[in-house]
């Protein structure tokens, strides 16, 4: 067991993977030389060398192609977009390549697109978009996003030895702010298996990505006000587990439903109806949704902040849920 | 395949104009260095990209265009943008995030527009960040512009990397099929961010790209602005007779990091010394000097304008206010109540024309 950050449990997760197997290699824009932007992929061209750490040109929808096609020939591509707004550029590729290969002729297809998504660093419109319900909408992709180094090792390693094309979003903005003890040795954690990040019996929080963060503060300032909140962090949005979160609110009768990403068209509205639809008997207050304005993310510190969720947002809306 | 002293265009080149260049020059660098100054300070938001080294070629790309063209910059082409007339006052505003800025705080550096009223004034239609994109873009403002009737030229530039797109092809392939006035600049700076381009194509030379869209091409030292501008307007004439689009090849390099955060450890030392003894604004410099367009007095009378008038742009954007976070969700769409507004200034070598100096800008509300 070690203490390290987020991005160092991406980094192990890659390595471990790639001394498993040597059939998994690396493609990206500056991940050899100069060891990927957020350096991620720092030091992997010395252990790994250039057939299995390739820097490639700008060119999205090339190299995930490209990717898709030496695994068909049987290797494990993981394919990192510098930001992932830029996974907008293969698109195509992964939604009417990579997705639907297994339903048409039983290949599969082991991918893994990395990309570093969400704000709250002042990006600006193009480096800061959680674009996961792109894909959530698309049958035979399976979309991930960690909220923590233990998560983001386990399910990066689950992610790689899948045989389906699986979208893994790094939050960039908990890269370096998130730290934990995480064991040294090979884990998975499973694709499609929620975690109870906070015990509760008042109002179950169902959140994923940077929000779990927020999400457990409010949980703790509730706690003090004598509110237990459930922080459940979905961790896979496709597969999604929706027996955790219903088993969770069969318990609190009440729900609320965070995401960093924009509101309209969110993956929260996806979990809402669930919630609506299989647990209306027990609820007690109407299944509420925090999440970004719908607008695209300004560059702007004051306007960031007032676009995003925040503590104050979710905290204001917990103690709707709670009070209805 | 440069053309013969004869025919260059620039011969016919004024002295005000020759100054001009070399004002401008100057200023796109002076603004660079007062923003690199409010980057160490911390007020620079986000990341600070600079085009110390392409100064020449952005600048004498943009001064081949009429002033009702369309330019279109990336982040590294800031003097493309000063040629056309935006308000050094509003880069230094983006680049702080002001609410003053053109895009009043919603976007970075030089991701801003500016259409004007009518027909009359520069057309700058801002990037984004997805590299390529603009290409197809510029191709399509060129194909309005002929549907209308209107003898425009739009010019817009990639890098290195940003060739290996496939909107770069694609807006190419198009423009060239429609004969399209559009007139491309493919900076070969020697890197994108760390990959040198040996690694981002296998020809040995950036303008041959456009063989395969068999349109005009040429490579020229994008350190030799005279060089730089006598290709850009053989393409900007040739793209207003309708003869279709072209695409110029600049050599140059990136004598920063890809921002101020990178190191590049990566870019030999004795590369960028080679590169520095080759610094464009020098070079014009002692070519005007050479020439005798100008004497030293002239040119340190110059300098001082550029650097005072950067200093005093900065000042003011400095104390620029914020965004209103109340205005957040204002005009995502059409029909919204967002209304941004650029300055667009000319230089003080334009005063014989029947123009204002620098100081005294026309302000244009889109
Ligand atoms: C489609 C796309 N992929 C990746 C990026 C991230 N990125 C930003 S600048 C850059 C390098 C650009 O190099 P080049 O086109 O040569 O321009 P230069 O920075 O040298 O001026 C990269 C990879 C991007 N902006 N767009
Ligand atoms: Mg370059």
């Amino acid at each position: 067991m070690a203490v390290i950050t987020y991005l160092n449990a991406i980094s192990q997760a890659l390595r471990g993977e790639m001394r498993r197997d040597e059939n998994v290699i690396l493609l990206g824009e500056d991940i050899a030389v100069f060891g990927g932007a957020f350096k991620v992929t720092r030091g992997f061209l010395e252990e790994f060398g250039e057939d299995r750490v390739i820097d490639t040109p700008i060119s999205e929808s090339g190299f995930t192609g490209a990717a898709c096609g030496a695994a068909v020939e049987g290797l494990r591509p993981v394919v990192e977009f510098q930001f992932a707004d830029f996974i907008a550029c293969a698109f195509d590729q992964i939604v009417n390549y990579a997705a639907k290969n297994y339903y048409r002729w039983g290949i599969p297809m082991p991918v893994v697109f990395r990309g570093p998504s969400g704000g709250g660093f002042r990006g600006g419109p193009y480096h800061s978009q959680n674009p996961e319900a792109w894909f959530t909408h698309v049958p035979g992709l399976k979309v991930v996003q960690p909220s923590t180094p233990y998560d983001a090792k386990g399910l990066l390693a689950a992610a790689i030895r899948d045989n389906n094309p699986v979208i893994y979003f790094e939050h960039k903005h908990l890269y370096r702010r998130i730290k934990e003890d995480v064991p040294d040795e090979d884990y998975v954690v499973p694709l499609g298996v929620a975690d109870v990040k906070r015990a509760g019996s008042s109002l179950t929080i169902v959140t994923y990505g940077a929000m779990v963060h927020e999400s457990l503060a409010v949980a703790e300032r509730l706690s003090g006000e004598g509110a237990e909140c459930e922080v459940i962090d979905l961790r896979s949005l496709s597969p999604l587990d929706r027996d955790t979160f219903l088993t969770s609110v069969r318990k609190t009768s009440r729900a609320l439903v965070v995401h960093e990403a924009q509101l309209t068209g969110g993956f929260g509205g996806e979990v809402a109806a669930i919630i609506a639809q299989e647990a209306f008997d027990v609820l007690d207050a109407p299944v509420t949704r925090v999440a970004a304005l719908d607008v695209p993310s300004p560059f702007a510190a004051a306007l960031e902040d007032a676009m995003l969720p925040t503590q104050e947002k979710i905290y204001a809306a917990a103690k709707e849920v709670l009070e209805y | 395949m440069p053309a013969t002293t004869a025919t260059r265009p620039s011969d016919e080149l004024s002295r005000d104009q020759r100054l001009e260049l070399f004002y401008f020059a100057r200023l796109t660098r002076d603004i660079e260095e007062r923003l690199a100054l409010l980057y160490r300070q911390n007020k620079v938001v986000g990341g600070l990209y600079r085009s110390l080294g392409q100064e020449g070629e952005s600048v004498a790309s943009a001064y081949a265009l009429a002033e009702n063209d369309a330019v279109a910059a990336l982040i590294r082409n800031l003097g493309s943008v000063i040629v056309q007339g935006i308000r050094p006052r509003a880069i230094f505003a983006q680049y702080m995030a002001k609410g003053t800025s053109p895009t009043h705080g919603r976007d970075l550096n030089l991701h801003f527009s500016h259409i004007p009223n009518g027909d009359d004034g520069p057309i700058v239609i801002g990037p984004i960040s997805t590299l390529g994109d603009l290409v197809p873009v510029m191709a399509g403002v060129g194909l309005g512009a002929r549907m209308r009737r209107r003898r425009l030229v739009a010019m817009t530039y990639i890098g290195d990397g940003g060739t290996s797109t496939g909107a770069f092809h694609e807006g190419m392939n198009f423009a060239a099929v429609q004969k399209l006035p559009l007139v491309v600049i493919a900076e070969d700076n020697k890197y994108a961010y760390s990959t040198p381009v040996s690694q981002q194509m296998a020809i040995p030379r950036i303008d041959q790209r456009a063989e395969a869209y068999g349109i005009p091409h040429e490579m020229v030292d994008g350190n030799d602005m005279l060089a730089v501008y006598d290709a850009s307007k053989r393409a900007v004439d040739l793209a207003r007779q309708g003869a279709g689009p072209s695409l110029i090849g600049v050599d140059t390099m990136r004598m920063r990091g890809h921002a101020e955060h990178d190191d590049m450890r990566y870019v030999s030392k004795p590369l960028l010394d080679a590169w520095e003894a080759r610094d464009p604004i020098t070079r014009y410099r002692a070519h005007l000097i050479e020439t005798e367009v100008a004497t030293e007095t002239d040119l340190v009378e110059i300098e001082a304008m550029s650097r005072q008038y950067a200093e005093d742009e900065a000042g003011l954007a400095e104390a620029d206010p914020g965004p209103d976070p109340a205005t957040v969700a204002d005009g995502v769409v059409a029909g919204g109540h967002f209304q941004p507004s650029v300055e667009i200034v000319r230089s003080p070598f334009r005063v014989k024309r029947g123009a204002s100096r620098h100081t005294q800008p026309t302000v244009v509300h889109p």
